[in-house]
């Protein structure tokens, strides 16, 4: 049986769970399509919940987990009567209305909620280097989570690939456990801010291997090591590492919305005046709509956008 | 977790496995991940569910370290199946409901 709902919320980060906060105190009873689990960042609760300690979100003044931060935004959700389900959109059709969601609980048949509007969170994930070996030692030594697997890698070298924020995270937090931890980047200065920058510097197991580019992670049953080359040189080098940590960036996730929404050049889904997108009724927030600032308390605030815009939009329609 | 789900060790692990007249699919986990918790959930309604198909056991892996280096388990959540004692399917990451179903049915 198809549900109706005024709003349905895809995506259950700090974007989509601020927007089921606000519109469920809005008394418009929002389902929340939270997503099922996975050890990617495509999860219920979205990227926090692969990270550890958040020391920039305001109001927590000595940090606070990932995780835990996206449990108590999806209790306030719940709180104020939110419907979180625990399942991922697999297909929707925006082009009548009520729109209509099909999700895996609800199968392939029939749709599984039809919604008046529907608020589109369903963030980015992690990119993979996309290089041989990478696939096939994932679980043996490739690993997407560092503060999943990091346990594993105790006294072992490990390498982490990428020069941002989450990448100079992930290799501090793994220098709890890996004897040493070598920061693989394509060029010569990271992109990290500036006090990751001064604490990764300042750690004596972290050492940076300029200017490489991944070419293979070698090894049969576990990694063995990384082959890369130097930019400028060309020169091949292998480094003896047991575990390959990839943060090298990520995607917004729009294959739902191929062919529905409109997107900009860059792949990011497009937003006009506020949250709204090409579809009346439809709006966007978080970080499928946001390549330049990317920050949990960024996403929470366009979600905040997002659910006034349909709360206006409903009640323009006399909802 | 329930209690529904029994907890192995070093020391039973072997045993438990063995001994089942079913599928025994394991669940190594530990308190620190963030993917474990997710699928935990999941799990205990496979096992309410597929009751009498297969077993569900779980693995603290912090405090079996011989049992999970044995079977080279390097990320978790990792789900290992058994069958008569031999590890039949190693499945790494966590997972919805549906799929997990699905990568074990041809087991049971």
């Amino acid at each position: 049986m198809t549900e109706e709902r005024d709003v349905v919320v895809i995506g259950s980060g700090p974007a989509g769970l601020t927007a089921a906060i606000y519109s469920a105190r809005a008394r418009l009873a929002p389902m929340v399509l939270e997503g099922e689990p996975s050890s990617t960042s495509d999860q219920p609760g979205g990227q926090l919940m692969l990270t550890t300690e958040i020391e920039n979100y305001p109001g927590f003044v000595d940090g606070i987990l990932g995780p835990e931060l996206m449990a108590r935004f999806r209790d306030q959700a719940a709180r104020f009567g939110a419907d979180l389900v625990t399942t991922r959109a697999t297909r929707v059709d925006l082009s009548k209305e009520p729109f209509e969601v099909w999700t895996t609980a609800g199968g392939a048949d029939q749709p599984a909620v039809s919604a008046q509007s529907i608020i589109v969170a369903t963030g980015a994930q992690a990119l993979m280097l996309g290089v041989p070996g990478e696939d096939r030692l994932l679980g043996h030594g490739v690993s997407t989570c560092a503060t999943c697997d990091g346990f594993f890698f105790r006294d072992k070298p490990v390498a982490v690939v990428g020069g941002g924020d989450s990448a100079l995270e992930e290799a501090l937090f793994l220098t709890r456990f890996a004897s040493q931890v070598t920061v693989v980047h394509r060029r010569k200065e990271l992109r990290a801010s500036k006090i990751m920058q001064d604490r990764a510097f300042a750690s004596d197991r972290i050492v940076f291997e300029w200017d490489a580019v991944v070419d293979e992670v070698l090894g049969d049953s576990s990694v063995r090591g990384l082959a890369v080359h130097d930019v400028s040189s060309g020169e091949t080098r292998i480094l003896d590492v047991a575990g390959v940590f990839v943060a090298i960036g990520h995607r917004p996730n729009t294959a739902l919305f191929d062919g529905q929404l409109a997107m900009a050049d860059n792949g990011y889904i497009r937003t006009f005046e506020g949250s709204r997108s090409s579809v009346p009724g439809v709006f966007v927030c978080g970080d499928v709509q946001d390549s330049v600032y990317r920050q949990a308390v960024t996403a929470a605030g366009s979600g905040c956008m997002a659910a006034i815009d349909v709360e206006r939009w409903l009640e323009s329609r006399g909802r | 977790m329930s209690q529904s789900i029994p907890a192995l060790s070093d020391a039973t692990f072997d045993e438990h496995v063995t001994a089942a007249d079913v599928p025994v699919l394991v669940d190594f986990w530990a308190e620190w991940c963030g993917p474990c918790k997710m699928i935990a959930p999941v799990l205990e309604e496979i096992a309410a569910e597929q009751d009498g198909k297969i077993q569900i056991a779980k693995l603290n892996i912090d405090e079996n370290l011989d049992v999970t280096r044995r079977f080279e388990v390097m990320s978790i959540p990792t789900l290992l199946l058994f069958k008569d004692g031999e590890l039949q399917a190693r499945i790494v990451g966590a997972r919805g409901k549906a799929q997990l179903l699905q990568e074990i049915a041809a087991y049971l």
